[in-house]
């Protein structure tokens, strides 16, 4: 008999330990809110903590932590990587594409060979959707999981710090209108973000992109959906950006850059409807003049840069967590 | 020697029959049904009391694998499994890795078969050459090996002209074509059905128009061609609105579906469990619904197991690298069962898509429960509870979804031509 002839436990199930504590992070879709403040929570004494004394803490002696990317990402990997490092684990990087995948390897054989090797936590990015899951289902108990983005489905660590982000800047989500600008469609990240506002109780959660870009029935995951950028960006608190992949032109999903600039690219006069204190998002990397105008990118709203600082803090809270380590005192 | 079966439930779609009574068989026929005159001194005499019988099934569509995929699975071990369950017809479809261009591959198989005698396997063959949408086959040939049908299976046609030729070509020579409706242009890289679960899980997907719009150009050219066309497995909503439609302007079209498409939806998938990835994908619960009418009305003739046994490692990846398919043989009558036991169709009703209307589309003689019909034959005990179980499956595939699902009424012996099938007193006892 072999266990996965069977229907698998679902995400919500598979990311929790029987009491409830973080084993694996491959969705934002069912994480307790509690878990997501607790998460936040660890965040924001890593980013108090000077960089110096971070490197005092290092609550992953002796773990090792594999970065398996068999998509490219320079950014996401080196994030992951100063998190583990500061961290004091040991890292290992493998670009996964030019190596076993290309010799034919199962995807199986090849998390068995790097278990083997003694890996605590799995950082995995792949092109497919569930790939995650799928790892985190066949490997040892003793292994965390933790999905660096798949497919189009998820792209937790992100859409926290997204979150992290949004808390530090605006306390209570129950109040916020926020709102997602461009390629929901092909949006890992939109995916997570929406769960994770949904879970924290954002006020209103609006998508807004022309129809080419919005997947089928995404309303039954509780946002609203609005196809003009005006409209859609009324009395808003918090404005997401998504990055425009070129390669959208040819799926005939939009005629230009220049048009997608011209009706969903946020420029200076588009935040003028927006609330007065409202900040901009984008998780990078930013496609300036096609969906962020520099002005705005650069500008007193942009809290671009803040959240790739946070990015690191929310990682290592993560991977602390997963560890079962006792960041809170200790740090 | 022959054999009398008595005191059963005889059930008979063909005829409508519903009574209990006896049948005699003898010489791979039946020869009578009804309360018989005095048994020969030497028949056999079967008590059935508390039992039905009703014709073997007849499957429309399994992937038999062999020859070609024998890794995933033989003839050997699927008309085991298959006479294990009450199928006493298989249906092999032709797949790229295992193509039906010439009548030698029919006769292959035709005599692996027979020499096995587990079940009658009719062969389905390429409707153009390795399935490439092209260059026509040798249907001609095809037929009189003997052919039941021809299809392009799940490969597109190089365009609709190459369609429009092939189906003219096959009613040449009076072979139904078999239409796996996809429009492949709106499926593109999907795999899983385009609806909120996919959507949820950033899953690439395939619009159920990708269906209907193959439906409706089918029935288009089926107009133009006068070819006789059976729709295979339909999934969605709008293919069985096009169908009934066009039953009512008296086009000559028949459908199936497979079991599973009416018990799993979408929402199945929503861990990524790759035994629910399908083709067609499993669809919203309104398609559930729409297709469980379409069996009502009648707009759907059959249903067919739609069997696609796989080796472990075809389902042992992320989702979308994995293949679609269920090992189906084994649920196909529990699941149909359960159709009766939920009341969605009588007794009758279901048997009828099981065995007759399947009979009348594949042009063959068994099916039914009539003097001078083969005895293929199914004794079914309706009362056993039982839970399906993998290690218990006689298919070498055992990738099924519906393992642990509670069933009830289980095959007790299949006869195929008069001949004890199942079980089988040398391998079967357990």
């Amino acid at each position: 008999m072999h266990s996965h002839f069977r229907p698998g436990p679902l995400p919500l199930s598979m990311q929790l330990t029987p009491e409830g504590r973080l084993k694996h992070l491959l969705t934002t879709e069912g994480l307790p809110a509690s878990l997501i403040h607790e998460i936040m929570d660890r965040a924001e004494q890593f980013v108090t903590l000077p960089a110096k004394q971070q490197k005092k803490a290092p609550l992953l002696r002796g773990k090792t932590v594999m970065n398996l990317f068999f998509e490219n990402s320079t950014r996401t990997r080196v994030t992951f990587e100063t998190a583990a490092q500061r961290l004091g684990a040991d890292v290992a990087n493998l670009d996964i594409r030019t190596s076993s995948a290309s010799k034919g390897e199962s995807l199986l054989d090849t998390v068995r060979n790097l278990e083997a090797m003694n890996a605590d936590i799995f950082v995995v990015r792949h092109e497919h959707a569930g790939t995650a899951q799928f790892i985190a289902r066949y490997s040892a108990p003793h292994v965390s999981v933790l999905n660096a983005g798949d497919g189009r489905h998820a792209h937790p660590t992100q859409a926290l710090l997204d979150m992290f982000t949004i808390r530090q800047r605006k306390g209570e989500f129950a109040p916020l209108r926020v709102a997602i600008v461009g390629d929901v469609m092909h949006s890992r990240v939109a995916r997570s973000q929406i769960h994770a506002l949904s879970t924290l109780g954002t006020g209103e959660i609006r998508v807004i992109a022309p129809r080419t870009l919005i997947p089928t029935g995404l309303e039954r995951m509780g946002v609203r959906v609005f196809h003009e950028l005006n409209t859609g960006l009324k009395d808003v608190d918090v404005v997401i950006m998504l990055r425009l992949q070129r390669e959208r032109m040819e799926g005939a999903l939009l005629p230009s850059e220049s048009e997608f600039f011209k009706l969903y690219g946020l420029k200076p006069e588009n935040l003028e409807r927006t609330r007065p204190d409202a900040i901009v998002m984008h998780p990078g990397p930013i496609n300036r003049g096609v969906e962020i105008d520099t002005e705005v990118a650069d500008g007193p709203r942009s809290v671009i840069l803040t959240q790739v600082t946070n990015g690191i803090a929310v990682r290592m809270a993560v991977m602390a967590m997963v560890m079962g380590a006792n960041a809170g005192g200790g740090a | 020697m022959s054999v009398v079966i008595r005191n059963a439930r005889v059930l008979d779609p063909a005829s409508g029959r519903d009574e209990v009574t006896s049948v005699v068989i003898g010489e791979g026929r039946i020869r009578s049904v009804g309360t018989p005159e005095a048994p020969a001194p030497d028949a056999h005499i079967i008590d059935a009391s508390g039992l039905w019988l009703f014709p073997g099934l007849i499957d429309l569509a399994a992937w038999l694998r062999e020859p070609g995929l024998d890794h995933k699975a033989t003839l050997a071990s699927e008309t085991r499994a298959a006479a294990a369950s009450g199928i006493t017809t298989l249906c092999h479809q032709p797949e790229p890795e295992v193509s039906i261009d010439n009548s030698a591959q029919v006769n292959l198989i035709h005599d692996i078969a027979d020499s096995l005698g587990k079940a009658n396997v009719r062969v389905v063959g390429n409707m153009t050459r390795r399935l490439r949408g092209r260059q026509l086959t040798n249907m001609g040939s095809l037929r009189r090996a003997g052919c039941v049908g021809v299809t392009n299976g799940w490969q597109p046609f190089a365009d609709l002209y190459y369609m429009r030729k092939a189906m003219e070509y096959a009613a040449t020579h009076e072979l139904t074509v078999f239409v796996y409706p996809l429009e492949h242009a709106l499926a593109a890289e999907g795999f899983v059905h385009e609806g909120e679960v996919a959507s949820r899980l950033g899953l690439p997907a395939i619009p159920a128009a990708a269906e209907t719009v193959a439906v409706a150009q089918t029935l288009a050219l089926l107009e133009l061609t006068g070819a006789r066309v059976h729709f295979c497995r339909l999934s969605a909503a709008g293919s069985v609105r096009l169908i009934r439609q066009a039953r009512q302007d008296g086009l000559l079209v028949t459908a199936d579906v497979a079991a599973h498409q009416l018990f799993l939806t979408e929402k199945d998938l929503v861990d990524f469990n790759p035994l629910c990835h399908v083709m067609p994908p499993l669809r919203s619960e309104a398609d559930r619904q729409a297709l469980l009418e379409g069996l009502q009305d009648r707009t759907i003739d059959a249903i067919c197991s739609d069997h696609q046994p796989h080796e472990i490692d075809a389902k042992m990846a992320p989702l979308q690298q994995t293949e679609p398919g269920i090992s189906a043989l084994e649920t196909l009558l529990p699941l149909s069962m359960r159709l009766v036991q939920d009341g969605v169709l009588d007794a009758l009703g279901l048997l009828d898509k099981l065995t007759w209307q399947p009979a009348h589309i594949i042009r063959s003689e068994a099916g039914r429960i009539a003097v001078e019909a083969p005895a293929d034959l199914v004794l079914y005990d309706p009362d056993v509870l039982w839970e399906l179980s993998c290690q218990g499956m006689l298919s070498k595939g055992k990738n099924t979804p519906f393992a642990r699902w509670p069933f009830q009424g289980q095959v007790r012996q299949t006869f195929l031509s008069g001949l004890c099938v199942h079980p089988d007193a040398d391998r079967d006892r357990e």
